[in-house]
């Protein structure tokens, strides 16, 4: 059983209507789990991988669960009312799933405290708020080695949203790792402002292979920048879910994000009364972070260095940030040998040198 | 910068120019003829989909092209219906409209997120754009010239021809339009049927040419520069025309201008650019005119007959 609350059948306050009935004092009733997204289901990235975990939860359980979620949620305080609504519609364990819904679901959770809530990409917990994440990073280490072995130029362009930690990260994880390939690697970053915006994005990546990227890559959701890259023979790298259906000749690979594990194992937690507050940032070794088959076009000497660094990541042999790492002001980071500690990662706002950012 | 990098900046502009170009030319027709339809967003969206979907399905993007011109036409009939038919009101009607357009498109759209097809291609063949100077004049797409030559078409419509005069008369003041024995509703309804039309065929762009897939709300946000634009250009469609361009503009410089590195100016500053160049002209034009707001038309947004 499903239950689709649009924003806008929200703010029409009919929502209330069309979720409250089903639960409430019935002895068999459903365990509610309720969803929050910041984009729409439909857009093929972000959102559609978290609405693959919440159909893995049904898949899972059946009858025994009830999920509902609102998609196209604004972050920020607006976000406090989705929230409220899925927690009073009965669920008992919400997953909000964009950094942006940190303060309000804290702020929400104050009120329910019988409920559960889960915030992807935070850091701050409760009693009653767990944090999960996963280490995209790892991923985007594997593409930027391989973009270091593909790229003729020498230069990436990395179509990015917001710069928060995650996203910088993201950034210096994949342009350390092109850098160990070919030490004069440049990596230009287009800030979009935006998570999602499809003509934003594919104009975005033209005016980098404009500026001579032959490989771009993005950390917003929709798939329309592979198909610029496509259009203009660069390659490109898939972002949140496998995209070479929309570019099969310059999707060279993707980060993939699987959450169905973690949504599957944390519901019957909640289910069985055993769900504790905490925080998970699972990688490649759990399953979360996956990497898309690779194109033919990539080079042997690229798949062994992408497969030997997956190998070494999952065994912890090799983590992507490790000292000595300098960021671009000369300011001293990791010493030589030291790797990032899950609070450097977290707090991240500086780049490496050779990223144009 | 190379002449191919500039040829490319202009090829990227005129894309990004030619959506916004299309809805905002439909929509003021509409106005011109008094009708405030507000739902341009809702029109293009719905237009976007329903040419994926043809498009998709028979493998013809010229059909694609046609279903989103249909498309745009018939939610902008629910609009005539309502606004026109039963007198409701017109604000509160078309944001009814980006409302239903954003839900039955995401509706209609949820089995084709993932799919994509072949993108519409330049009309001409590659030799005459083997320079990339020529590629300025024969490299774009059909939708980039057409959205020209409506430009010229509803320009002389509107100023030159008897029927142009009587859509403006009608907008400027229905009562007497009226009394002199013209059909003021169904000259309105036709009036919006031409914006739903080419709001649906802008969509269209989005999912056919631009970014050719279908995913939830592809236009982002597009339909309401386009009725900014509208009042932007003083309902003009020449000055509409440079409007788009000046948009698609600004836009590209702040993606082109990230790109190369140019990091004197803050990526934020970059980013209000467009909507700072909005701000500037829409001020510029009030203080130019004291009377302000003259050039709308004069019966904009008011039902008929008066209630």
């Amino acid at each position: 059983m499903s239950t689709i609350i649009t924003r806008r059948t929200l703010l029409a306050g009919a929502a209330a209507t069309s979720v409250l009935p089903l639960t409430g004092a019935r002895a068999q009733a459903p365990f509610g789990v309720g969803f929050v997204y910041v984009g729409p289901v439909g857009d093929h990235g972000w959102t559609w991988t978290h609405d693959q975990g919440r159909k893995a939860v049904e898949a899972a359980y059946g009858n025994k669960v009830k999920t509902s979620f609102i998609e196209n949620v604004a972050e920020g305080p607006d976000a406090a009312r989705a929230i409220r609504q899925l927690a009073q519609a009965g669920d008992k364990l919400i997953f909000t799933t964009s950094f942006g819904f940190m303060n309000p679901t804290i702020q929400v959770a104050k009120q329910f405290p019988k409920v559960f809530f889960e915030h992807a990409t935070g850091y701050q917990r409760a009693e009653n708020v767990a944090t999960y994440n996963a280490r995209f990073y790892e991923g985007r280490a594997v593409i930027g080695t391989i973009a270091g072995h593909m790229s003729k130029s020498g230069q990436a362009g990395y179509i990015a949203s917001f710069p928060i930690p995650e996203v910088v990260m993201g950034i210096n994880a994949f342009h350390l790792a092109a850098k160990k390939v070919n030490p004069n690697f440049k990596t230009k970053v287009i800030w979009a402002s935006t998570w999602y915006d499809p003509a934003k994005e594919a104009d975005a990546a033209k005016a980098l292979i404009d500026q001579g990227c032959d490989i771009i890559t993005q950390h917003t959701d929709s798939a329309a920048a592979l198909q610029a890259a496509e259009q203009r023979g660069v390659y490109a790298f898939g972002q949140a879910s496998d995209m070479k259906a929309f570019a099969p000749k310059a999707h060279l690979s993707a980060i993939v994000d699987d959450w169905s594990g973690y949504y599957v194992k944390r519901v019957k937690e909640a289910m069985d009364g055993s769900w504790k507050s905490g925080d998970v940032w699972g990688g490649i070794k759990d399953g979360m972070v996956k990497l898309a088959p690779y194109n033919d076009a990539v080079s042997p000497a690229a798949r062994a260095a992408a497969d030997e660094l997956q190998k070494g990541i999952v065994s912890g042999t090799i983590h992507p940030f490790t000292g000595e790492l300098k960021d671009q002001k000369g300011t001293l980071r990791l010493k030589a040998g030291e790797t990032a500690t899950d609070e450097v990662l977290s707090k991240m706002d500086w780049y490496v040198d050779g990223v144009q950012a | 910068m190379t002449a191919a990098i500039l040829v490319s900046i202009f090829m990227t502009l005129a894309a990004a120019a030619t959506p916004i170009l299309l809805a905002a030319l439909g929509e003021l027709v509409t106005e011109k003829a008094g009708v405030l339809n507000l739902g341009v967003e809702g029109m293009m969206l719905c237009g976007a989909v329903a040419g994926f979907a043809v498009a998709y399905s028979t493998g013809s993007v010229a059909l694609g092209l046609i279903a989103a011109t249909l498309a745009g036409v018939a939610a902008a009939m629910i609009f005539a219906l309502l606004t026109l038919g039963l007198g409701s009101n017109q604000v509160a009607t078309g944001l009814a409209l980006t409302i239903f357009g954003i839900g039955a498109s995401s509706l209609i759209g949820a089995g084709f997120v993932g799919r994509t097809i072949t993108r519409l291609g330049p009309l001409f063949p590659a030799d005459y754009a083997a320079h990339p100077w020529l590629r300025l004049v024969f490299g774009h797409d059909a939708i980039v010239y057409l959205s020209l030559a409506l430009v010229l078409a509803v320009g002389l419509f509107l100023r030159r021809t008897r029927a142009g005069l009587i859509l403006r008369a009608v907008g400027e003041n229905a009562d007497s339009a009226h009394a002199i024995g013209y059909r003021v509703l169904a000259i309105r309804t036709a009036a919006t049927a031409f914006g739903g039309a080419l709001a649906g065929l802008g969509g269209a762009y989005f999912s056919l040419a631009l970014t050719p897939m279908w995913a939830d709300r592809l236009t982002a946000g597009r339909g309401w520069i386009a009725l900014a634009l509208v009042v932007f250009a003083a309902w003009k469609p020449g000055r509409l025309l440079i409007g788009a361009y000046l948009f698609g503009a600004v836009a590209t410089f702040e993606l082109q201008a990230k790109a190369a590195g140019w990091s004197f100016v803050a990526p934020e500053v970059l980013a209000m650019t467009p909507y700072l160049a909005t701000i500037v002209v829409l001020t510029m034009m009030s203080l130019g005119r004291r009377t302000g707001g003259r050039d709308a038309p004069a019966c904009l947004g008011k039902p008929f007959p008066a209630q």
